[in-house]
């Protein structure tokens, strides 16, 4: 039973759902990178993806306008970075604790909405999948990269991206020393609290659309709690990938591999039992991250409310 | 000041979540009791909870005898309209009221969501301060709290599932739904209908009520069609949807054609089955909205028969101490088709014969453990 383990059928099944399942993942890990890279730590994701969720799947329940639903998941996400942002930057409050207020807030607020406005389980028409022509007919790998829908093709055009800001640009230089050294950055004339406004905020949007990716990309429909922890998953890849884009992509990817083999493991009937098989990805993820952790080191100003001292 | 500023912040913080989370817990659907519905909201004054305790027990017990209307609440994992277990109590609670002759006769109220064990605790609690005359922990997760409150409250009838255990307590009722039974019958269904021969099953956690069910089904197919291969597989979840999507769609990459799941993640699975064309079988609630032209048919849950014999126990004094079940046999669980898909005549037959095989015997339930 375990060679039907490494059939065609199934490597190419792994791999492909691996690549879907990664997909919230980076949106909103690759958001929260930019937010702690500038010394805000956000343990709200799981919040914004939720509203993100909902207010992507309201609109295309509604109007059908699949551009429209992202455009509204990221406004509700930015929103929710925005509230963020004033309560850390301004108001300086407790960042971790502020997070899971927005995230309590996320939960309770899309669940209340949900209640009056769809009032039970609907589906929807949501992203279909693109088959990139030609790509797509290569056997295996056509299946693996490039049959799936708009917003999972995002998901990994963000991670080049996100590199390229974080270090080829003025404005990953600044959000770098930011995260660094705040004190310093602002004597030379960097704007701390606007740079973290930007992180925040552009994290909120991020997280909004990594709710959109699942309640009109993967899933299409919307259910109470639907990410069920997700969002605090991908604030562990931001540390396990080391504050680095590229880090995180092998995070998700590693964990949602991991994720996908062990279905498979017990769609096939090889005989382990399921408690351990569901275990596999975190155990494996927390045995990266302990043999990982003395390589890196976070933004040293992460967590710490910036004052300016006049 | 600045200290100030972020209490206050805070605070407002807290308020919205509370707000946000307290309002559509304690919405009662029919028009109940303001002060009822408040309920779950006062968790947070633990002192109040315990005190009017001693002194409004005594009044609800009472109450039945006059007209006041029998008091319900009950506290669920999930949302009521999860289309699957806690919707099966909220619509049995609803068929209660109906039958009983409406709010006047037959009044509840619940909270939803209460997938933290401890907040679940404090407001069965908090109800049971408040006089209900049967609260319902509609969650097996429930069962210790539950063992540690029902003896302060003598006078309260407690109803908990699924579950066969009332901790010896007389005022703690247990119920718990043969689940195998429509496992069973929806496996047969499955077993005639698959063209490929493997079939696909989604469960939560390998325990209680899903792993009741699953085995069930996975006896019925296999004695329907011993060659059939069902593949099952558990997410380690009851509420990651896209987990249970992606493995409706490995189960559907390794070759299933028929689908089955149970737990209110299976929503994100049926999604995938209507994608990919293929047949789901439901079971807690009727599925057949989520995907009319698949869903082939639902094991039901119907509690209002059991719940309607606690009522009668409790106003005939009877506070507790008792186990019940649904199953077939007592209606409690009923085989819904879906009337838009055309399930072959002697199909239809077998399963029908199934049912009443399981009923008066003659069909046992192998599930070979």
């Amino acid at each position: 039973m375990i060679s039907s383990l490494f059939s065609v059928t199934v490597l190419v099944g792994i791999l492909a759902s691996g690549i879907r399942l990664a997909t919230p993942y980076l949106y909103a890990a690759i958001g929260e990178t930019f937010g702690q890279r500038s010394g805000v730590l956000n343990l709200g994701v799981e919040g914004q993806m939720l509203l993100g969720a909902f207010a992507a799947f309201y609109i295309v329940f509604v109007t059908g306008n699949l551009a429209l639903a992202v455009l509204v998941a990221m406004i509700v996400g930015a929103l929710m970075g925005l509230a963020m942002a004033f309560v850390t930057v301004n108001l300086q409050a407790q960042q971790g604790i502020s997070g899971i207020g927005f995230y309590l807030f996320g939960v309770g607020l899309s669940d209340l909405l949900f209640q009056k406005m769809l009032g039970t389980v609907e589906t929807v028409r949501g992203f279909p999948k693109i088959s990139i022509p030609f790509l797509s007919n290569i056997p295996g790998l056509g299946e693996i990269f490039f049959n799936h829908n708009l917003l999972v093709y995002g998901a990994y055009l963000l991670v080049p991206i996100a590199w390229f800001v974080l270090n080829k640009t003025t404005l990953g230089l600044k959000i770098h020393a930011v995260g660094e050294n705040p004190e310093a950055a602002d004597s030379l004339g960097v704007s701390v609290a606007g740079v973290r406004y930007f992180t925040i905020v552009l994290g909120g949007t991020l997280s909004g659309v990594a709710g959109a990716s699942l309640s009109i990309g993967l899933l299409n429909v919307f259910q109470q709690n639907m990410t069920s922890g997700l969002g605090f998953i991908a604030v562990a890849l931001v540390y396990f990938g080391g504050w680095r884009p590229w880090g995180v992509l092998g995070g998700a990817l590693l964990f949602s591999m991991v994720n996908s083999l062990q279905l498979w493991i017990q769609v096939l009937g090889i005989p382990i039992p399921s408690d351990i098989a569901v275990m596999m990805p975190y155990v494996l993820t927390i045995l990266v991250l302990v043999a990982s952790v003395s390589r890196v080191r976070g933004p040293s100003a992460l967590t710490k409310p910036f004052e300016r001292e006049d | 000041m600045k200290k100030t500023v972020r209490l206050f912040v805070l605070f407002v913080l807290v308020a919205l979540v509370v707000g946000a989370c307290g309002t559509p817990a304690t919405q009662a659907p029919a028009p109940a009791a303001p002060a009822a519905t408040e309920a779950p909201a006062m968790t947070e004054a633990p002192a109040a909870t315990e005190a009017p305790a001693m002194t409004e027990a005594p009044a609800a017990t009472e109450a039945p005898a006059m007209a006041e209307p029998f008091r319900v609440a009950v506290v669920m994992p999930s949302a009521i309209n999860d289309l699957a277990f806690s919707q099966s109590m909220y619509d049995a609670l609803l068929r209660v009221q109906q039958e009983m002759g409406g709010p006047d006769k037959f009044d509840f109220v619940y909270s939803e969501n209460m997938f933290v064990v401890d907040d679940a605790a404090a407001a069965i609690r908090d109800y049971a301060s408040q006089g209900y005359n049967l609260v319902i922990a509609h969650g097996s997760q429930y069962g210790s709290s539950l063992q540690e409150i029902a003896p302060d409250f003598p006078e309260t009838s407690f109803a908990w599932g699924t579950t066969v255990d009332t901790f010896g307590q007389p005022n703690i009722f247990a119920y718990e739904a043969a689940a195998d039974e429509g496992g069973y019958v929806n496996g047969v269904l499955a077993a005639k209908l698959t063209k490929s021969n493997v079939i696909g099953v989604i469960g939560p956690i390998e325990t209680g009520d899903a792993k009741l069910y699953i085995d069930g089904f996975k006896a019925g197919v296999t004695a329907t069609a011993p060659d059939v291969n069902v593949q099952v597989a558990y997410i380690g979840s009851f509420s990651d949807t896209a987990l249970a999507a992606e493995t409706a769609n490995t189960q559907i990459s390794a070759g299933a054609d028929v689908l089955t799941g149970t737990a209110q993640m299976v929503v994100g699975a049926i999604g995938k089955a209507e994608e990919a064309n293929v047949l789901w079988f439901g079971t807690q609630s009727n599925q057949t909205s989520l995907a009319p032209k698949i869903v082939v048919a639902s094991q039901v849950y119907h509690w209002e028969g059991i719940l309607s014999q606690m009522i009668d126990l409790i106003n005939g004094g009877t506070l507790g101490g008792q186990t019940f079940a649904i199953n077939l046999e007592n209606g409690g669980e009923v085989i819904e088709y879906n009337p838009d898909f055309t399930v072959p005549a002697d199909v239809k037959t077998l399963a029908d014969d199934t049912v009443k095989g399981i009923i008066d015997g003659s069909v046992t339930i192998d599930m070979g453990q």
